[in-house]
């Protein structure tokens, strides 16, 4: 990579920029053995409060902890008001678009996009055609990964509209670096990421069904304590101080979807659902799921229950899609598109395809429909065989990928045992949508790459998190 | 206020099995004991403790004979053994987890400490020297979750279900060291005052921590009817049988007010009070100690069933 890299304490050139003075002046006081010290009670911390994730295809679902790293990540408001404007936007035209495609879409006669990227699109959801959702709202919960290469250069890189996870972690990192630096917090004044739970609350039961009256009946829906994310299920739940359920738990009754108490049945009428389309419901997606609630889809669209997020969500957020959200952007916002996208070559088309197979080594290469950091080529770093293997895989089924170009991540310090030292981070901030308004809420989710050079930051592949602050004007 | 069955069902079993997790560390405290006074036959002892536990066939399956090391291995940390303390802590933990929403912080984060203190000190064989501090931690950490629960948990739906656990596993603990041990305890074989008897009574008491209690209400001199009184009928001893009853009653009434009906689970507890709660001990000896100690450990079976039933634990 011949781009030098932007670092978010340091710029280009090695003078500090200004949203960091605050913590720089205070961690040149610090003391390297007592910050040591400190790493190590924040994991103390981590696992007393179990905020742990469950490792797939290992004996007895292991649990782990995510590595935190001390060193916040720190965004000045003016930077953060303008990233949030480019969101709201983006937003906006996701749940337009998703109208427009179960109902009339106008955007394919409009020849803006090809009729069969949704035709035959899995991630197409034939049952959601002409459904009104409660609201309007498609995409209640949102978490738009972000990428920065530069002052003002954010590229999303990923929409995130089915079930976005890790907001658990935004708020027991805050948690963390609260109990251990409170001089910190009294020197800076960051805004404040608690209230996300309270939100959250309010932005589902503004979207209840019409038939509510009164306070609506909220739940979460978790496939159970063995999924990967089940703390964070648990942990919105206890926050919100609305009931956890599972599948088991509820039936359709006198046609309202119902969880079972001590006393009898009681109606639902927000489902916050973190299971996946194909497994909510066993009558009209994937019959084997046990996981869902046999009919709750035939409520949904007689508008019964509320479902966070709407079926069929999922083509929002499908990497063949992506490359078209710029026109998307303009096609129902008539506005210019706020937040760049990552330049996206299709390899289902021939000529892009060639491209891609001729520059494989400074390409990062995706499944479409892959998630988790699995199943992707990573060019510059890639050895010769795994090119190799690669180019056989995308040459066999070329419409099942994307590239994109290796982007010059910005870099942020962590804490090492010798002191600062930077590494390539991306960003998820959380966004809050109902018919009250669109909420983004100041910070998200940073994730970082422990490793040396490395870019990619996914947990599951030995990536960390960070404390995100937004700070006050 | 109602809440998921699921939940109800979480919470009864998560204290349950806390208090199970206590209950053995109790009675391996007691083994211990026994064997290191040396009076009577201590791999006969160890088999009461076993079967007290509810663990003797299982044992035998695993070991040709009983003897000090392998029982308390078995009974500390056995993954096979569903109530070894290991398997307890975790069973608790993993309950706790299912039902967090319904915990306070506080509580959560004792049976997580509680949880994690114990895979560190039962990750190996424990040593004898290391027994005594082992188990006075486990007590201490289940102490801590009880003491969290009382001290922070809302007095509601889910406290009632908490304490149902804790009395259930309670007054069956209870039931079957009398039921292993309830020869000693009858008038007719007992020669007052050997030192024999003195061992065996003491041992019953201490393996429900209920040796301070027994000295403050009986001094020095009773013997095994006065035993037998205090785990059974005494109102005040917080492990006697009519004590948890009580305990269980009053749960099930606080559950049912405002349902205007009674359910099935708390006719049961209320006729258990009656029936076999409500005259004095000459009469249970009259009765047959060891027939009633059977017929109570069939009702508290039948009570832990019938409140499955009544909320809802499963579909």
């Amino acid at each position: 990579m011949t781009t030098p890299v932007f670092d978010e304490m340091w710029g280009q050139d090695e003078t500090l920029r200004d949203p960091y003075r605050g913590f720089d002046a205070w961690f040149s006081g610090e003391d390297l053995g007592r910050l040591r010290a400190k790493q190590r009670e924040a994991e103390d911390l981590f696992r007393l409060t179990g905020i742990t994730f469950n490792v797939y295809g290992r004996a007895e679902a292991e649990e782990r902890l995510i590595p935190f790293d001390i060193i916040p990540r720190i965004i000045s408001n003016a930077e953060w008001q303008k990233l949030t404007r480019g969101i709201e936007q983006r937003v906006r035209a996701i749940n337009a678009f998703l109208y427009d495609i179960y109902h009339k879409q106008e955007i394919i006669k409009a020849g803006r996009i090809p009729a069969e990227m949704i035709s035959r699109n899995i991630a197409f959801e034939p049952h959601m055609i002409g459904v009104e959702p409660p609201g309007g709202v498609y995409t209640h919960i949102v978490g738009i990964d972000l990428v920065r290469t530069g002052p003002g250069d954010f590229f999303v890189l990923e929409d995130n509209a089915r079930t976005p996870s890790g907001v658990s972690y935004m708020l027991e990192n805050r948690e963390t670096m609260l109990q251990m630096f409170p001089e910190l917090f009294s020197r800076n004044r960051v805004q404040q990421v608690q209230s996300y739970p309270s939100d959250l609350r309010r932005s589902l039961a503004a979207c209840a069904p019409n038939r509510v009256e009164g306070k609506p009946v909220v739940a979460v829906l978790t496939p159970g304590i063995f999924n990967s994310a089940y703390f964070e299920h648990a942990f919105l739940a206890d926050q919100m101080g609305v009931e956890l359920v599972e599948g088991n738990d509820l039936r359709v009754v006198d046609g309202k979807v119902a969880m079972r108490t001590t006393r009898g049945y009681k109606p639902i009428d927000v489902l916050y659902r973190r299971v996946d389309d194909e497994y909510i419901d066993p009558l009209n997606f994937n019959p084997e799921s046990s996981l869902g609630i046999p009919g709750i889809m035939d409520v949904y669209r007689s508008g019964g229950i509320t479902i966070a997020n709407a079926p069929g969500t999922g083509i929002a957020d499908d990497k063949a899609i992506y490359s078209y959200m710029p026109e998307i952007v303009e096609f129902y916002t008539g506005e210019r598109p706020l937040l760049q996208n990552v330049p996206t070559w299709r390899c289902s088309e021939p000529d892009a395809l060639a491209y891609v197979l001729e520059h494989l080594e400074e390409l990062v290469v995706k499944e479409v429909h892959g998630s988790g950091g699995y199943g992707m080529l990573i060019g510059p770093t890639a050895s010769k065989k795994e090119i190799a293997t690669f180019r056989k895989k995308l040459s066999a089924r070329p419409a099942n990928y994307i590239a994109q170009p290796t982007l010059a991540l910005s870099t942020v310090p962590i804490f090492t045992r010798n002191g600062l030292a930077p590494r390539h981070v991306d960003l998820r901030p959380f966004v809050l949508v109902s018919p009250e308004g669109i909420r983004v809420t100041p910070g998200g989710l940073t994730r970082v790459a422990l490793k040396s050079g490395s870019l990619v930051v996914n947990s599951s592949q030995g990536g960390g998190t960070k404390d995100t602050w937004v700070l006050e004007d | 206020m109602a809440m998921l069955g699921k939940t109800a069902n979480g919470l009864f079993w998560m204290f349950r099995y806390l208090e199970r997790a206590e209950n053995t560390a109790r009675l391996i405290e007691t083994g211990q004991r026994i064997a290191l006074t040396r009076l009577g036959d201590a791999d006969d002892e160890w088999k009461s403790i076993l079967q007290s536990a509810g663990a003797y066939e299982a044992f035998k399956e695993e070991y040709d004979d009983v003897n000090k090391d392998d029982v308390i291995d078995y009974l500390l940390r056995s993954k096979t053994n569903g109530s070894s303390v290991l398997s307890c802590m975790n069973s608790a933990r993993h309950n706790a987890r299912l039902v967090r929403t319904a915990l306070t912080g506080e509580v959560w984060e004792a049976t997580n400490a509680a949880y994690m203190a114990a895979r560190e000190l039962l990750a190996r064989k424990v040593s004898e020297r290391d027994l005594p501090k082992v188990l006075g931690a486990i007590r201490q950490r289940a102490a801590l979750v009880r003491g969290m629960t009382h001290g922070t948990m809302m007095r509601n739906e889910i406290y009632d279900f908490a304490r149902i656990g804790t009395f259930l596993e309670r007054a069956d603990n209870t039931a079957r060291i009398l039921d292993v041990k309830y020869y000693v305890l009858l008038p007719s074989v007992s020669a007052v005052g050997t030192s024999l008897d003195n061992v065996q009574w003491e041992t019953i008491l201490r393996s429900v921590s209920a040796r301070g209690g027994f000295r403050m209400e009986y001094g020095g001199g009773a013997g095994p009817q006065e035993i037998a009184d205090f785990l059974v009928l005494d109102r005040r001893m917080p492990r006697s049988l009519a004590f948890c009853t009580r305990k269980l009653r009053e749960n099930l009434t606080h559950l049912g007010s405002g349902t205007g009906q009674s359910l099935p689970s708390q006719k049961l507890v209320s006729h258990m009070e009656r029936m076999y709660l409500s005259h004095d001990i000459e009469a249970v000896f009259d009765y047959g100690l060891h027939e009633f100690i059977q017929k109570m450990l069939g009702q508290f079976r039948e009570l832990a069933q019938q409140i499955e039933i009544d909320y809802r634990f499963y579909e």
